[in-house]
């Protein structure tokens, strides 16, 4: 049932995408999005009279992007972290490399120069008789205490970069339920009525013959709109597996009977990957994850050839007047249908 | 005491204990009840327990040496002739569990507790055996049971192939639903086992310690070896029934049908999380402790000097191993926690990072002014307190709760607690190994193979462990038998410095083979003025019962 569902909705977006490269897709979108989910036909058809999306008919078509090298991926023989490409990931790496590598480094390399320093000064043939300090109660009193300012100092900036982490999400943040499975992902964007899709791993001729690094690549990736803040809702179906996004400072378990929320916000167009981050069994190794982040105009096309509503529920019921029939299918048939038959 | 004091005067008995110090070989080895005696055994056990947990870590070296599964399959079908590439790579998450449990409880647990303890608290307190010795010998047998019965679990079906892949942690629900088959359950068992010979253990030297010291000798009197096993004799007494409960309601959620981490049926997965981590942070220090303890004792005397502001280190101990029990919850930032937890958790694990300092900083000044020898034991201890100090800052990074958020769960934090305990727990033992060898054994190690071993162990492990902080910033997730082409390199290097830091293994036992049959006699005290403690007044090997005349302490 779910690899034929996976095969379908692969199907229909490589469908997509030929489409797209004969110019052909306001044809090819609305016939084979039905196929792919349950959303009825109006949605797409509906769409295009909301003069918006009407204009950019062929720009606006979704193709998958390629990965750029060094961006959202690691790199031969790289020992940094990752580019960061949302606000937290650049505060993130802006305390580690301000903070706290500069201190821990220092601090390893004091103890090795002291170290150093006592082998040489204080060797059997440069010191013969040993002293007889037991004790001196102000360097105790030093070296109890800076590590305490020190500690302190580096606290601030590391609660305050728990505090942003926090923060509740915005209204505008889109909503996707990420659901982690043994071994791949699912993605749901209720708001936008595409129902759960199953995210693979792709295998390694696949993979190479889209330009994308084995192990990462996946068929089916989790999109979102460059600089939109989203908002995940994170469960496990059947063990405790972990969704993370090195590039975006993104990690968060999957738990089974828990939904765990946590957002990002990412400002660069690209495709960003991750890996599963709990051991999950067999294939924990195999279940890679690919955001890719699209400008909106591009978001919306994909939200579409899913067979989806971009603007949500909250625009579906404004636009009600001028499309009586996109109010019963966006916000009602997919999300409800969709995830309960995968499951 | 009573007791002792009795047997002290009554000299008439003495023929008939002197029947008791040459017992027949089973007698003397599978029935006994010499601390000394146990404390070899337990010593042997550790190596024997270190040798598998270091060939596991090999095979996965081997395996992680380029990307691609190359290995693990053929090695499944040795145990299993149908295996394929599931068994293959269930058998990747078995030596990982296998690994790390058997490094943890078998070899570094016995050997530091069970070895070092059992061979040296009494010694040091100038005591003439633990006080409860029937105790220490089923304390020994009962982890003897259990590693066999851990390694059994890997030779039984455990889900999608032979053994417990679930990773030393255990987490549910991989570990009930997830995995079927008796695999987990011995696996389980023997945790059970080894928590209930760790409880004995730690009840005996509790004891010992607390009522069989020889006169004069008062607690702040205490070496700081002892100190360090009586704080760790604690830790384990309250952290371990944690564990108990813990793995004994994932044997009833495994058999029995109950939902303690089950959340259909009103159960946390998470819970499993806060109980094994209540255990397994006071664990990490239980691993730690006694290496400080040991570490003390080599400076001071190889610097011919009483050990630098002996109070702090003693009550720095205490103060970690207080601490150790309320920073849990810092593995499993990524599970979902409220921000106010994290920011609790942050700041108490920082707060670790302080007494660790001061030990740090200690064990430098007891060293300043010192006149300094570089003895085997002492380059061993020099190396622990670099490779700690590089491990414990990596620590620090780790506690901030934003930060581990990329870092969980990657590479970053292997290298972390390899860094630890790989090259700290691990040093700290070479260091009592070589330090006391002499002194258990009657006979001196070889100088220069102690010195190669530990040049070439330290370049190992270092260009073993240090790139994997590189992978863990890339990103390169733990516990997996494959990796993106990107990774490559840095694990290829990974593996070259296992390769070097298993030669440095190879010459270690080569020295120990070299020394016990052609080694120099050692004399009662070869390290000089600088060893004080009492073990060092007994002769090499000491004899079979020491103190029957109670040492006074001014």
């Amino acid at each position: 049932m779910k690899s034929l569902k996976t095969l379908v909705i692969a199907a229909a977006l490589s469908l997509g995408a030929v489409g797209a490269a004969q110019a052909q897709a306001p044809v090819a979108a609305p016939v084979e999005a039905p196929v792919a989910n349950p959303a009825p036909v109006a949605a797409p058809t509906v769409v295009t009279e909301t003069p918006e999306a009407a204009a950019p008919a062929g720009d606006a078509t979704y193709v998958p992007l390629k990965p750029e090298a060094g961006v959202g991926q690691p790199v031969d023989a790289g020992i940094d972290f990752q580019p960061q490409v949302s606000p937290i990931g650049e505060q993130a790496i802006w305390f580690n490399n301000v903070m706290l590598l500069p201190i821990i480094t220092f601090i390893s390399l004091l103890v090795l120069g002291l170290l150093l320093w006592v082998i040489v000064r204080y060797r059997a043939k440069a010191n013969p008789v040993p002293s007889k300090t037991t004790h001196n109660t102000l360097i105790e009193i030093i070296w109890t205490g800076v590590p305490v300012l020190i500690l302190a100092a580096i606290a601030v900036p590391s609660i305050k970069l728990l505090a942003a982490q926090y923060e509740p999400p915005s209204k505008e943040a889109l909503t996707i339920k990420v659901t982690g499975y043994q071994w791949y992902w699912g993605y749901a964007y209720p708001d936008q009525g595409i129902g759960e899709y199953v995210s693979k791993m792709l295998p390694e001729d696949q993979a190479k013959a889209n330009g994308e690094p084995y192990q990462l690549a996946v068929d089916n990736r989790m999109v979102v709109p460059v600089g939109r803040q989203v908002k995940l809702i994170v469960t496990g179906a059947d063990v405790i597996h972990s969704f993370a996004v090195p590039a975006f400072w993104t990690k968060m378990d999957a738990v089974p009977g828990r939904a765990n929320e946590t957002t990002f916000t990412a400002n660069k167009v690209g495709v960003y990957y991750g890996q599963c981050s709990e051991l999950c069994g067999v294939d924990h190794g195999y279940m890679p994850i690919a955001v890719e982040v699209l400008p909106v105009d591009k978001w919306e096309a994909w939200v579409r050839s899913k067979g989806g509503n971009p603007s949500g529920e909250v625009a579906a019921t404004a636009a009600t007047p001028a499309a009586a029939p996109a109010t019963e299918a966006a916000p009602e048939a997919a999300p409800a249908a969709a995830p309960a038959a995968t499951i | 005491m009573t007791d002792i004091a009795a047997t002290a005067p009554a000299h008439g008995h003495d023929h008939a204990h002197d029947d008791h110090d040459t017992p027949g070989f089973f007698v003397r080895w599978f029935m006994s009840t010499n601390h000394k005696d146990i404390g070899t055994l337990y010593l042997i056990f550790a190596i024997i327990a270190g040798i598998v947990g270091g060939v596991l870590s090999g095979m996965m070296r081997l395996e992680l040496a380029e990307p691609g599964i190359q290995y693990l399959t053929g090695w499944a079908q040795m145990f299993d002739p149908a295996a394929g590439d599931v068994q293959g790579k269930h058998f990747w998450n078995v030596m990982i569990t296998a690994h790390g449990l058997i490094m943890v409880f078998f070899m570094v647990m016995p050997a530091m507790i069970g070895g070092f303890g059992n061979w040296f608290v009494p010694l040091m307190i100038g005591a003439p055996d633990m006080a409860f010795p029937r105790m220490n010998n089923i304390s020994f047998w009962l982890t003897a049971v259990a590693f066999i019965m851990l390694v059994g679990s890997m030779f039984v079906p455990g889900g999608s192939g032979l053994g417990a892949g679930t990773g030393w942690t255990v987490y549910a629900p991989l570990s009930t639903s997830g995995s079927a088959g008796p695999a987990v359950d011995m696996a389980i068992f023997s945790l059970h086992l080894a928590g209930a010979a760790s409880i004995l253990g730690a009840i005996n030297f509790i004891t010992t310690i607390f009522n069989m010291r020889a006169p004069g000798m008062t607690l702040h009197k205490m070496p700081l070896f002892v100190w360090s096993v009586l704080v760790t004799a604690f830790l384990l007494l309250l952290a371990l029934p944690v564990l108990a409960a813990a793995i004994t309601m994932l044997l009833t959620d495994r058999n029995f049908g109950t939902t303690f981490y089950d959340a259909t049926g009103g159960g946390d997965p998470v819970l499993y999380q806060h109980l094994f981590w209540f255990f397994g942070h006071p664990e990490v220090y239980i691993m730690i402790l006694p290496g400080f303890g040991i570490v003390s004792q080599v400076i001071s005397t190889f610097s011919r000097k009483p050990v630098f502001g002996y109070l702090g280190m003693a009550y720095a101990m205490v103060a970690i191993g207080v601490v150790g029990f309320i920073v849990w919850a810092h593995h499993m930032f990524t599970v979902g926690m409220s921000v106010n937890l994290k920011m609790y958790f942050t700041a108490a694990t920082m707060v670790i990072a302080v007494p660790t300092g001061i030990k740090i900083f200690s064990w430098i000044a007891t060293m300043w002014g010192g006149s300094l020898t570089f003895k085997t034991p002492m380059v061993w201890s020099l190396g622990f307190i670099f490779m700690f100090t590089v491990g414990g800052v990596t620590g620090v990074v780790l506690a901030n709760g934003g930060v581990d958020t990329n870092l969980h769960d990657t590479y970053y934090v292997v290298a972390h607690f390899h860094y630890v305990l790989s090259l700290g727990a691990v040093f700290s033992l070479f260091a009592g190994f070589y330090y006391w060898f002499p002194k258990m054994s009657g006979r001196m190690y070889n100088e220069f193979l102690g010195q190669l071993h530990f040049w070439i162990f330290f370049i190992g492990v270092n260009i073993l462990f240090f790139p994997q902080h590189f992978l863990g910033q890339q990103g390169m997730p733990r516990r997996y038998p494959d990796y993106p082409d990107a990774y490559a390199f840095w694990h290829l290097i990974s593996s070259y410095g296992y390769v070097i830091m298993g030669v440095g293994v190879l010459i270690f036992f080569a020295n120990i083979l070299w020394s016990l049959v052609a080694g120099k006699k050692a004399a009662d005290n070869p390290w000089g003025e600088g060893a004080t403690t009492l073990e060092w007044t007994l002769s090499s090997p000491p004899p079979f019962h020491q103190f029957n005349e109670l040492p006074r302490i001014a």
